[in-house]
Parts: structure tokens; C-alpha cells; sequence
């Protein structure tokens, strides 16, 4: 039933960000959607072989911290080392509780249901990063490549 | 509720989970089977009318039972 395609750019590496383009491609694997996702600059994160990704209070006056504290505590305060570090925790087993799946879970999914991934190599080389950090199956390309991939799509989204 | 081939117990599980394992059972079914979904996710209600309508196959039940909410899927592709 692949005769609906979707492409999505993915350019956030945090961990509230990876979410959105993992969700969506299983989701629209899951419905006979033929996906891939581009991955660049920070997003490219997202395919780290070891993931660690990370949320952080700071600059981020919508995020919603336990026992109100977004409502009192300093926002100087948020960068105080280690904040990082709580905030990723408390995050990371609020979602376990809900029973929101986590990154490593649904980036698998959607490598089981075929969904292609494209790694920016401009980003690679500006970082000086090493294709071998990524997971295995991520081609990598530029922006001919991504519309050479996305082309003819039903659905494109930048996130 | 009418019977089922296969029960999937998706209880506990967020959005997109339900939908990815509903996905995954439906395969192992053959033409003409249903699944029975019990999830206890709201925002399944719409998401597999939603499913069901995207993938071809009918939703042949959708109701709130106990805090649950239980869909019957047939397979039709």
C-alpha cells in the first residue's frame, strides 16, 4: 500500500525533538506510507549509535517543571550545572510512566518498517564527526539527495 | 463483543505504541480475522478509526468498557 509518501527534515537534537520525526515516520510506516527522513545539523544526534540526548529548562519558558517550579524557580537558575542532567531524568521517567516509548524504541520501529534515513554529510564534516558514529543503513547525502528522496511527496515536514 | 482471532493488550501504552503493535498483529492474521485491541489511551479512539480507514481494513467495534477502551479490527488486506 506504499502509494502515499511522506518526508520530513529533522534539524533538533534533544530529546523532547527527537520525538516528533521518530512518532510520525513509524506512525506513517505503519500506514503504507513510504517515508525517509533527512537528518541535519543538530537532528543528525538522532542517529548516534549510542544515543544521549538531553532536555534542558533553559531558554525554554513553555516547558513544564515538577511541583511548579516553573512558576518560581530562578530562570538563572536552570543553568546551574547539573540542571541538565535532573531535568533529562525526570523527563526521561515521567514518559516511562506514561508509557511513552522511548527514542531508541521508536527510532528502531522505524528502521524495522523501512523507513530510510538520510544523514546531511555537511553537517559530518563541519562537525568533524565520523560516519561511523551513526547507526548502520543512514545514507548519507546533501540537499540534491534529499530531494532526489523526498520527491513526489504527499506529505513534507520540517521539524 | 463479537469474537476475536487474537486479543493485543496495548493497556499502559502511549501514542504511537498501540497503533505500531496493532499493526504488527494484523499482519500475523490472515484475510477475514479480527483483532481485539484493549488499549487505555484516549487518544486511540481516533487513531484507529483513523488506522482503519487509511489501511483498508473496517473497525468493526469501538467502545468504552471500565476505564478501557477495546476495538475490534478485521483484516481485509
Amino acid at each position: 500500500m506504499a502509494d502515499k509518501k511522506l518526508s520530513i527534515i529533522t534539524t533538533k537534537g534533544t530529546l523532547d525533538w527527537a520525538y516528533p520525526p521518530f512518532i510520525l515516520a513509524s506512525t506513517a510506516a505503519a500506514l503504507g506510507y513510504e517515508t525517509n527522513i533527512f537528518f541535519t545539523f543538530y537532528g543528525l544526534q538522532l542517529l548516534r549509535k549510542d544515543l544521549n540526548l538531553k532536555i534542558s529548562p533553559l531558554g525554554n519558558p513553555a516547558m513544564p517543571m515538577p511541583m511548579g517550579m516553573h512558576n518560581w524557580f530562578p530562570v538563572l537558575g536552570t543553568a546551574l550545572p547539573g540542571m541538565e542532567a535532573i531535568m533529562t531524568a525526570m523527563m526521561k521517567s515521567k514518559m516511562k510512566s506514561k508509557g511513552v516509548a522511548s527514542v531508541e524504541e521508536l527510532r528502531s520501529l522505524c528502521v524495522e518498517a523501512e523507513v530510510k534515513f538520510v544523514g546531511c554529510q555537511m553537517t559530518i564534516d563541519l562537525f568533524d564527526w565520523s560516519p561511523k558514529d551513526f547507526i548502520d543503513g543512514v545514507e548519507l547525502g546533501g540537499a540534491a539527495s534529499y530531494f532526489a528522496s523526498s520527491g513526489g511527496s504527499d506529505v513534507t515536514l520540517f521539524i | 463483543m463479537a469474537n476475536f482471532d487474537q486479543e493485543l493488550d496495548a493497556t499502559g501504552l502511549n501514542c504511537p505504541l498501540p497503533i505500531l503493535r496493532a499493526k504488527k498483529a494484523l499482519a500475523t492474521l490472515a484475510t477475514g480475522q479480527t483483532l481485539r485491541v484493549v488499549s487505555t489511551d484516549p487518544g486511540s479512539v481516533k487513531d484507529f478509526d483513523a488506522f482503519a480507514k487509511q489501511t483498508g481494513n473496517t473497525l468493526v467495534e469501538s467502545r468504552q468498557e471500565a476505564g478501557k477502551y477495546l476495538f475490534l479490527i478485521k483484516k481485509n488486506a
